[in-house]
């Protein structure tokens, strides 16, 4: 058994009995271990993440211990799968009452860009309705990716500053889509 | 050592009920200051999966559910109790198996004085 590796400290002051650092460094390092995702799984690609949960791939691991579902302790949501256009409004009520700092995973073709359902009745992309952070492009993805995928949502995370979601920027994002 | 103790000789024991209280409270006050909040009529109903709310969750449930719950932990409990018995049952002897009986009977005996009261009889 390989020994159990503990996230290195952040960059700071350390003397004696003391450690200082800044708070955006020691939240970002405690949100990026301990992301809980909201699996909104529709079709194949909630299979694979089934197996990403599992104790093969092990999602676990990187702190995703938890898969909610409910919005409102969840960290992530991960959309998996066709998002048809009547789902649509579900998908963006789920993302609304999810508590901030809050990140979107796109997984698998359908749910990065509709995918091979090219037709009026599919949602070309779930970036339509709300902003998405990483996309896990494949049809569907292995574990593997969507472990890469929640890895780079952990760089996020860790490299977020906590004022971002206070920002203009971050703002105006949300009004382009019509959130409040 | 001494017995005779003054009402006085507890005030550690308010301070401390006091501390914790203050614990608290404080921290519920802090905890939703410093929090950013987002907060908007959808964010703020409650959660059904996505879907439109319907209807309040308070609602009276048919007490038929009830009973057919309570029915089932009577029978729920008499088979705990008998599956020891049954691993039991030779070394356990007469003596367990007139126990045994006993205690069927009188589960027996409610059961029947239950459903002479009706508590199948959902359509009346």
């Amino acid at each position: 058994m390989k020994p159990v590796e503990i996230v290195k400290a952040p960059d700071g002051h350390s003397g004696a009995g003391f450690f200082a650092s800044s708070f955006d460094e020691v939240i970002g390092i405690a949100r990026s271990n301990s992301l809980w995702p909201l699996p909104f799984a529709t079709s194949c690609c909630g299979i694979e993440f089934m197996a990403t949960m599992g104790s093969h791939y092990d999602i676990a691991r990187f702190g995703s211990e938890r898969p909610s579902f409910s919005p409102r302790q969840a960290d992530i949501l991960m959309v998996m799968g066709t998002i048809a256009k009547k789902m649509a409004p579900i998908v963006k009520q789920v993302y609304l009452q999810m508590a901030e700092p809050r990140w979107v995973m796109a997984m698998g073709a359908c749910a990065s860009s509709g995918g091979i359902f090219d037709t009026y009745s599919v949602l070309q992309g779930i970036d339509r309705i709300i902003p998405v952070d990483v996309y896990v492009p494949g049809c569907p993805p292995r574990p593997e990716q969507v472990i890469d995928g929640l890895m780079q949502i952990q760089e996020l995370a860790r490299n977020e500053s906590l004022r971002r979601r206070n920002s203009d920027e971050y703002q105006h994002l949300l009004e382009s889509y019509n959130i409040e | 050592m001494n017995t005779n103790y003054l009402p006085s000789d507890f005030l550690p024991i308010i301070v401390q009920f006091v501390l914790a209280a203050t614990f608290i409270v404080v921290t519920m006050i802090v905890t939703h200051r410093i929090g950013p909040i987002r907060k908007s009529k959808k964010k703020d109903d409650p959660f059904e999966c996505g879907i439109e709310v319907v209807g309040n969750a308070r609602t009276p449930i048919s007490v038929k559910y009830f009973l057919v719950a309570i029915l089932f932990v009577l029978f729920d409990v008499e088979v705990i109790f008998m599956y020891p018995w049954a691993v039991n049952f030779k070394k356990l002897g007469m003596l367990g198996f007139v126990e045994m009986v006993l205690f069927m009977a009188l589960l027996l005996a409610g059961f029947y004085y239950i459903i002479r009261k009706g508590v199948l009889k959902w359509e009346e």
